[in-house]
């Protein structure tokens, strides 16, 4: 199997030419690295397939990016397989990783080249028609928001405005697959909010997106499923909703917010008994933390009971710690 | 084919927007022009008694030094900067081969230095015209020039081999620099003075034979030598490397060292 840039896609061929599959995939096969004694991924297996956002998670020496490296040719795996739209990367690199594109680590551009040079390389490389380019990476440039920084060298930019270009270097050849590890990591909160908007859009779009991050709001935020992987092994994949319902016993939790502070006896005797209520706790005077059962019906009518009880709800969201509970609780369970 | 002409572009590119080609050829254009001042200004016998010694004396001293600051300059960091800097996250995670990075820098390298000797040879031909007229150039030039730029080769393929060797671009270039204008020099005087053997193992002897070609008579493979100091008599062998010798010491270098660089890098890993 190889792929064929056609219409600005790839799309996955057989050695006739012909068309396999629209579908998106990576997959780890036994995937293990060892650096000497030391086992950075273990025996890895894991299948991602379709257009999806999924967040790999995982404390630091986990094996995240160990994980995104050998799917990338950046490392070689000691034994089993990274496998990318069924093709493996270590004995076809070109092949596989044509419909990828990758942003591990902060990658550092050649400082003497300007954004368009360093763009137009990644372009040649990639295969990019010689009568889009221009095109292609002045609306990768754009959608990084670092158009009037296009003709200037790269060596006098700053970390996050070089992660820019990285990004947009990404988003060049239309890949089907994006794989990136923490591409939040040196921005701005701006900078992050942007980057973030970015994966979203390219969600939408048909795209796999494999995203290493510690921020689990950023994950909860922009993906769609998530793996968690600690000292090299997996622990869990599955949908972000499945993994917090998991690890929260079916129940959901959100935080109010407070105009005035609350007496704790109302919180107990009147807050915690409300329909659909499973538990309500103090975080302090001003703010709750309540965990129900139900849907969006029950989280409705428990917002309009709460401000039935005149107790100055100013604000009123789900918690985004709901994912950093089962995450914590994953983690520590294989401490 | 078309990749490698892609990483060679842009190395190309880089070299001339970092001025490193622009240094290059500024320390290459100093060394041409103090040869040129002292040449004129003392005229010493050995450059113009004859116009074959006139190039021996100044092309067959100086081209290895300019070849060697080429290799070192070019290729010193080619690859160990790829992991140092970290340039090689934005190339490597592409559908490109590692072998094409690799033969596409090695060429860039190799032209840019090409084009430094390029330029000493124009300036040791303008000054060998200046002195003996254009019918002056002798043929003997020719061949030393073409083995200069075998030896050129040998010598960039040895900075790619140390540069994948390191991930430390310091290092690499240091490693180089001292196996080349110290190392290997004083692992030839050792062999062959004080074990009285044939250094055929050593480039820089197989290098002997850019400036031998352009002695009247080309040096004996082996003679021997014997020099009295005070009541004692030393005596020592200097060997010489034939023509096809040298070519095939030079040539081996480059082989191995081009080879052993590239298996280096294909398995070497960015952590």
């Amino acid at each position: 199997m190889s792929s064929l840039y056609k219409l600005g896609r790839y799309v996955f061929t057989g050695d006739n030419g012909m068309p396999l599959s629209d579908v998106p995939s990576i997959e780890a096969v036994n995937l293990s690295k060892r650096f000497g004694s030391f086992v950075a991924v273990s025996e890895l297996n894991l299948k991602i397939e379709g257009a999806k956002c999924v967040g790999f998670l995982g404390p630091n020496g986990a094996g995240k990016t160990t994980t995104l490296k050998m799917f990338t040719d950046l490392i070689r795996a000691s034994s089993g397989e990274a496998l990318i739209n069924g093709i493996n990367v270590h004995t076809n690199k070109k092949a596989a990783l044509a419909s990828v594109a990758a942003l591990i680590e902060t990658p550092e551009i050649y400082p003497s080249l300007t954004p368009r040079e360093a763009l137009r390389m990644i372009a040649e490389i990639r295969g990019v028609p010689a009568t889009e380019r221009n095109k292609r990476i002045e609306e990768a440039v754009s959608e990084v928001h670092m158009e009037e920084w296009i003709d200037k060298r790269v060596g006098r930019f700053s970390k996050g405005m070089k992660q820019r270009i990285c990004i947009a270097s990404a988003l060049l050849s239309d890949p089907c697959i994006l794989l990136l590890d923490e591409p939040t990591n040196g921005l701005d909160p701006r900078g992050m909010s942007e980057v973030r908007g970015i994966v979203k859009s390219l969600r939408g779009k048909k795209r796999l997106i494999f995203m290493s991050s510690h921020i689990l709001s950023e994950v909860s935020e922009v993906c769609d499923e998530v793996a968690m992987i600690d000292h090299g092994k997996l622990i869990v994949y599955d949908t972000i909703s499945n993994v917090t319902a998991k690890f929260s016993g079916g129940a959901s939790m959100v935080e109010v917010g407070l105009q005035r502070p609350i007496d704790a006896q109302l919180v107990t005797r009147n807050i915690a008994k409300l329909s659909g209520v499973v538990s309500a706790e103090q975080i302090d005077d001003r703010n709750l933390r309540i965990r129900f059962s139900g849907g969006l019906d029950v989280q409705e009518r428990i917002l309009s009971d709460l401000v039935k009880l005149n107790i100055g709800v100013i604000s009123f969201r789900a918690a985004s710690s709901e994912l950093e509970d089962a995450y914590l609780k994953l983690i520590t369970a294989t401490l | 084919m078309a990749q490698v002409g892609i990483s060679m572009k842009y190395t190309f590119l880089e070299y001339f927007r970092s001025r490193r080609f622009l240094i290059m050829l500024i320390i290459t254009l100093l060394i041409a022009a103090l040869l040129t001042i002292i040449v004129a200004w003392r005229r010493p016998e050995g450059f113009l008694v004859s116009n074959l010694g006139f190039y021996s004396s100044w092309w067959g001293t100086s081209v290895t030094f300019v070849i060697i600051l080429s290799g070192i300059f070019f290729g010193g960091d080619a690859i160990s900067g790829e992991f140092q800097n970290k340039t090689g996250y934005f190339g490597i995670p592409n559908p490109i081969r590692r072998s094409s990075i690799y033969v596409g820098k090695w060429l860039s390298a190799f032209f840019a230095a090409t084009a430094i000797l390029v330029v000493f040879t124009a300036i040791t031909i303008g000054n060998g015209v200046y002195y003996f007229g254009s019918s002056g150039v002798p043929y003997q030039f020719g061949w030393s020039l073409l083995f200069a730029w075998f030896y050129l080769a040998a010598v960039m393929g040895f900075t790619f081999f140390f540069s994948s060797l390191f991930k430390s671009s310091s290092i690499s270039i240091l490693v180089t620099v001292i196996l080349f204008l110290f190392g290997f020099t004083l692992i030839q005087t050792l062999v062959s003075d004080l074990v009285q053997t044939e250094p055929w193992f050593v480039l820089t002897y197989g290098a002997g034979i850019i400036g031998n070609i352009l002695s009247a008579t080309f040096p004996p493979h082996s003679s021997v030598v014997s020099q009295s100091f005070g009541p004692r008599t030393i005596t020592t062998t200097v060997f010489n490397a034939t023509v096809p010798e040298g070519l095939a010491i030079i040539g081996t270098y480059f082989i191995i060292t081009a080879i052993l660089g590239l298996i280096l890098f294909e398995r070497k890993e960015f952590n």
